[in-house]
């Protein structure tokens, strides 16, 4: 009703108003641009006429077409016109303009300040209301240094409307301009008490924002939210309270205990789901898992609050049919297995079954919960569930997806759920039947560390590998790369390097030397034809023995015959091992036909087994002497890579985790004899370390009847590879095993137990069986395992990672340092500030000391472009710092100077060395050429801390400001008279406010940090002289009235007079 | 809540709330991605979704998506809470609304989200209100309105 006078009385008044220009807009679909553009056009007619409701017309209309996303800053003096009119309507629209399109760069801003100050004690509470909302939007540290005090004055406003608006907007004020925090709290904390409930709940919000970044400060606060949180009935506050006693916990756990009571009873009597959801996500996870490792807390609070309760809880969501309740059920569960596996894994049901839910994100969150959720038990369970899921998913990205957790879950730590490999190799072969995954590379690196590793598999991982060879013209369908036939490049390796295992060799040679294999990619074809040797080599052997020699013969002329096809491949590695295997071929011909027996030293070619290297052997290789690896090579490059790059190792994948499997106790003997072992294989060979003898005995499956390969031949499926065995039946075979192997040990036990009787009897656990019964049908050869762990390193590196954290809670430091210059006992003093990027043991003080030679400036002007800068070094760490260098980034304007003879980026050394607790000064000279600006410099310093010898780095700024290039000169009442006069100088003029200070500490002040003198002083009126190192005079007047300072300036350089003025106006705001 | 955006299944944007300072250059980018992965999402998806170090919860009504992105501790499902009471007193305030309301009545859907959200935190949690703060607001305007009309002077 009200809304339609508005615009009834708008209408009238103008031509084009927004509604004409929306409705313009969806007319003109063909030609938007154009159309805007005329209408900018419009708009910037009116915008300059005086009538302020043509403008706030404008400006309304400029506001929308900022959201189609054209530009409007070009109208930001236009805003700030429209939010200053005494009428709320144009007011409103003004501030909104604003709130949309100012950011913290729009210098109009500055203009604002004292127009929003009026607004916000105008006496109309909805002109107040506008002023503090778009303030919230575009609110500025300077904004918020000046207006803090009159927000502050209306959080006690006598309308609460008023009120819960300063309150919420505080918040953005202390983001802004920290300092105004310690004032204003004592009045948000009274807040919290408000009578009106709006102005409570915004209390609660802005200290629990303030919490959740500063927790300590807050913890004083903790009974009077206890009071709230039982006494409260809105939820949004709720809410926000134990969210804020979720970061309170931890710094106190006694809260913990006295949470338990209200938060079990809030968990069980609310109905609303956002704060169950708050409840369980906060007090579980937040509270246990790190950052907060605060033990006793998490103690207290789950030894008293179940974890099943809240897990039962999550069931519920998940059970819900709301989906954002399953996704966040499924969520929070996630972080609770990390802190509770065991209560999660029971509802392993539940989470199986979202594996069917028709939306794809609550599918993805299922997943990776079960990742975590497998055990040896359940692995096959998990897993079998999964690849009737790998058939019916639609979409390859969702397919590909469970792919490589199907993957993820098998391989994790070191294969430590698997256990029984076949079935492993058998889900690797199935999945090979995927059309168009882009995964095969991951199938085939695989089938490769599982053949490598698990020796007692090879005999099977062969024979299907080499049925994947034979029906390869299935996988070849999708020739992409990292496509499927990637598992090809593994299948005829594996064939090729464990060929003693095939049962027919020479039928797989013949599928390797097809000629549809030359349409495979490049790598896969050169690893076929080095292959197809290693399987001649097998054949010759077989056949040799054989009487008939024209059999041997016959194989070399299959080669011959095939190989010329590799030969012309485009692929240069193909190219290259064909035509030498070739060569090598006919030559083993000539031999044959000569009735020589060539088997042996062929075979011999490929005699050895390879080794799977771990990742960190490397580190294992003794450095020879004289080498010294830390030294740079060449110059150090900027910026450094990432250091720790992971190896991308196709044998062995790295886990981040080593869980040993259980391996039977190794007595000392033992060890010593295989390290003895060791030793000498290194010595023979310092590039690979052979894996010891495991000292387990491999189970092996006895080759029963129902241990072949069933030969599926399934027709309504043609992709399915024939003569593969369908993991399904491990799955059946494993439970079997597991049976025979319980009841072996049953008997075992019961014998014992006869054995035992007088003895304590020993706990006969007749239930379930437990994970530790569970052997694994084959063992992993893990080589990582073998390596000795480089303790030592490791255990340095935590070392400075802690010493760098406990650094790192010193905040930058600005350090400042005085200094007495040497020449003609004038007092020319420093102001240097360091900003220190990443604090490291030690600190630096910098301060800067213009060239002394005051006096002969005059006359040569050529030493006014040279700063000493003066640094201190101190060394806040223990151990001694040596080889430091200093080095800067020089810039256009400034430069190091550097020795004849040193490149421009050559860092100067420091003439000393630093033990513990030791600073010193050195100096170093800068040239610069123009003094008008203020300037920061980047430079880094490197050292070598002499315990670790390991060089380190510091960042840091020099800034140079603008005082630092003043010289304290004095100046005579006559001569500075004659100066102003001379009209020659520009003029300038700050305002200082709420300086409470007697006069003539404020000009010491200005003398001391900015290099000026008195030149006279009349009552509280002064003025002042200084001249920069280019002779540039500088002239202050300065005046005080109450708490005000008003500072007149005239300098022949007004760029660097506005940066000193700056400068001085810092210095106040600081104290 | 670090912004609110609403925008249409045709993927035109409506409204935009921002409550961190960014430039319009990262706005336009994050708007643009932005609708782009949510109009991508199927009607029978969850709200939310994880972005960047966010999240983001969206929810749509009718031809219209509301979509909020928060930060990592927050509550998801007191935003769609948040996003519900926002359309409800768009509702309430204009007689059951509709896309072209916002489209033609911008700026009053502003005026009604800054009464309800401020800084990105919820300000007042009753409906009835924020709706009087609106009106008296509005009948504050229709009087200069009316006066002007009577006057037709400039200021």
């Amino acid at each position: 009703m009200a809304l339609k006078i508005v615009k009834g009385s708008i209408d009238r008044m103008f031509d084009k108003n927004l509604q004409d220009l929306v409705r313009g807009i969806r007319n003109h679909k063909e030609d938007e641009a154009k159309y805007i553009s005329t209408c900018i056009d419009e708009i910037k007619q009116e915008l300059k006429q005086d009538n302020i409701a043509v403008k706030a017309n404008a400006v309304c209309k400029l506001t929308y077409l900022q959201m189609l996303g054209y530009d409007v800053s070009w109208a930001a003096f236009n805003i700030v016109e429209v939010m200053s009119s005494s009428k709320f309507t144009y007011k409103r629209i003004g501030y909104l303009a604003a709130s949309q399109c100012f950011h913290e760069s729009t210098d109009v801003i500055m203009l604002t300040t004292n127009q929003i100050r009026k607004d916000l004690s105008s006496p109309n509470q909805y002109d107040t209301g506008v002023a503090l909302t778009g303030l919230s939007c575009f609110v500025t540290p300077d904004l918020a240094r000046d207006l803090a005090n009159d927000i502050m004055t209306l959080m006690s406003h006598t309308k609460p409307y008023i009120r819960k608006k300063a309150v919420l907007i505080m918040y953005k004020v202390f983001l802004k301009y920290p300092e105004s925090l310690r004032p204003a709290f004592p009045r948000l904390k009274e807040k919290l008490e408000d009578p009106d409930p709006g102005v409570q709940s915004a209390a609660v919000n802005v200290i629990c924002e303030l919490a959740r970044r500063n927790p300590k400060n807050y913890l004083s606060l903790a009974p009077l939210f206890f009071k709230l949180m039982t006494s409260s009935t809105n939820n949004w506050v709720l809410i926000k309270i134990i969210k804020l006693f979720g970061a309170l916990t931890p710094l106190e756990p006694r809260l913990g205990k006295k949470l338990i009571e209200p938060l079990t009873n809030l968990i069980h009597s609310t109905s609303a789901m956002s704060l169950l959801y708050e409840c369980v996500n906060t007090v579980y996870i937040d509270v246990n898992t790190p950052p907060l490792p605060s033990l006793s807390l998490s103690l207290c609070l789950y030894l008293s609050l179940p974890p099943q309760l809240c897990v039962q809880k999550l069931r519920i969501l998940i059970e819900d049919s709301d989906q954002n309740l399953k996704y966040l059920g499924l969520l929070a569960m996630s972080k609770i297995l990390k802190t509770h596996p065991k209560s999660v894994q029971s509802h392993k049901d539940l989470i199986l079954q979202c594996l069917d839910d028709k939306d794809e994100s609550i599918r993805l969150r299922a997943l990776d919960l079960l990742y975590g959720m497998v055990s040896k038990k359940n692995l096959m369970e998990i897993v079998k569930k999964l690849m009737l899921h790998v058939d019916k998913a639609e979409g390859t990205t969702y397919r590909d997806e469970l792919l490589t957790k199907i993957i993820d879950i098998c391989s994790q730590s070191n294969y430590q759920y698997i256990t029984n490999f076949e079935w492993y190799i058998s889900i690797l072969v199935e999945l090979t039947r995927l059309e168009g995954t882009r995964h095969g590379h991951l199938i085939a690196s695989q089938m490769l560390d599982v053949a490598i590793r698990v020796k007692a598999i090879r005999g099977f991982a062969v024979a299907q590998m080499a049925t994947l060879l034979d029906n390869a013209h299935l996988l070849t369908g999708n020739m992409q790369r990292m496509g499927i036939c990637e598992v090809l490049y593994a299948a005829a390796w594996i064939c090729g390097e464990f060929s003693e295992h095939l049962e027919n060799p020479m039928q797989t040679l013949e599928a390797m030397l097809r000629p549809k294999v030359a349409t495979l990619p490049g790598h896969i074809q050169a690893v076929y034809v080095q292959n197809a040797a290693k399987l001649f080599a097998t054949v010759l052997k077989s056949q040799e023995g054989n009487t008939d020699s024209t059999a041997a013969q016959e194989t070399s002329q299959l080669m011959i015959d095939r190989l010329p096809l590799f030969v012309q491949s485009a692929n240069l590695e193909v190219q290259e091992r064909a035509s030498c295997i070739l060569q090598l071929v006919k030559y083993i011909q000539k031999l044959q036909q000569k009735d020589v027996e060539v088997a042996e030293e062929v075979s011999a070619l490929f005699a050895g087994e390879l080794n799977p290297v771990a990742p960190k052997a490397q580190k294992k290789v003794p450095v020879p002497e004289g080498l010294d690896l830390d030294s740079w090579i060449n110059e150090p490059p900027s910026e450094s890579e990432s250091e720790d790059e992971q190896p991308k190792a196709i044998f062995a994948k790295e886990e981040p985790k080593h869980s040993r499997p259980r391996r039977e106790e190794v007595d000392e003997k033992e060890l010593a004899k295989r390290r003895e072992a060791r030793k000498q294989e290194q010595a023979n060979n310092p590039f690979y370390i052979k894996a010891s003898p495991s000292s387990q005995k491999v189970y092996q499956e006895a080759p029963g009847v129902e241990h072949i390969p069933v030969v599926q031949i399934d027709l309504s499926v043609p992709l399915k590879v024939p003569g593969l065995p369908m993991s399904d039946q491990y799955v059946k075979l494993e439970e079997e095993r597991r049976q025979k192997e319980r009841a072996e040990k049953k008997k075992k036990e019961k014998k014992k137990r006869k054995e035992k009787r007088s003895g304590r009897g020993k706990k006969h656990d007749s239930g379930p069986e437990s994970e530790e019964d569970i052997t694994p049908a084959h063992q992993v050869d893990i080589v990582t395992e073998e390596m000795p762990e480089k303790s030592s390193k490791h255990k340095k590196k935590k070392q400075k990672k802690e010493k760098e954290e406990k650094e790192k809670k010193k905040k930058k430091k600005h350090h400042h340092h005085h200094h007495h210059s040497d020449g003609g006992g004038e007092e020319a003093v420093q102001n240097g500030t360091v900003e220190e990027e990443e604090p490291l043991p030690v600190s630096v003080f910098f301060c800067f000391l213009p060239l002394t030679k005051v006096y002969d400036i005059q006359g040569n002007l050529q030493d006014g472009s040279q700063v000493v800068v003066s640094v201190i070094f101190e060394n806040k760490c223990d151990s001694f710092l040596k080889s430091m260098e200093f080095n800067v980034l020089d810039s256009l304007n400034s430069k190091l100077q550097r020795p004849e003879g040193s490149g421009p980026h050559d860092g100067l050394t420091v003439p000393f060395q630093l033990p513990p607790g030791v600073s010193n000064e050195a100096r170093f000279v800068f040239t610069v050429q123009s003094i008008i600006m203020p300037q920061k410099l980047k430079g880094t310093l490197t050292f070598i801390v002499k315990d670790s010898s390991t060089h380190e780095k510091l960042d840091f700024k020099l800034h140079f400001t603008c005082t630092s290039y003043l010289i304290t000169t004095p100046c005579y009442s006559d001569a500075f008279a004659k100066l102003l006069e001379s009209g020659d100088l520009k003029c300038s003029s700050v305002r200082l406010e709420g300086v409470n200070m007697p006069f003539h500490h404020l000009l010491a002040r200005i003398c001391f940090h900015h290099h000026f003198s008195v030149v006279e002083r009349i009552d509280s009126c002064a003025s002042m002289y200084s001249r920069s190192i280019q002779g540039h005079h500088v002239c202050l007047l300065v005046k005080v009235s109450a708490q005000t300072v008003s500072i007149d300036a005239k300098c022949d350089e007004p760029t660097l007079l506005g940066n000193v003025l700056d400068e001085i106006k810092q210095t106040f705001s600081q104290c | 809540m670090q912004f609110m955006l609403l925008f249409s299944r045709q993927g035109k944007l409506r409204l935009q709330k921002w409550y961190v300072p960014l430039c319009d250059k990262e706005k336009k980018k994050i708007t643009r991605e932005l609708v782009q992965t949510v109009l991508a999402r199927k009607p029978k998806m969850c709200s939310f979704l994880e972005w960047r170090d966010l999240k983001i919860v969206y929810k749509r009504y009718a031809s219209l998506y509301f979509c909020c992105a928060i930060e990592d501790q927050d509550n998801e499902l007191i935003t769609l809470e948040i996003i519900h009471r926002y359309v409800e007193l768009l509702d309430k305030y204009f007689g059951s609304v509709c896309e072209l309301d916002i489209i033609f009545n911008f700026e009053k859907a502003y005026f009604i989200l800054d009464e309800f959200l401020l800084g990105g935190e919820a300000q007042e949690t009753s409906k009835k209100n924020v709706l009087k703060a609106i009106e008296q607001a509005d009948l504050l305007q229709e009087n200069i309105d009316f006066q002007m009309r009577l006057f037709a002077e400039p200021e």
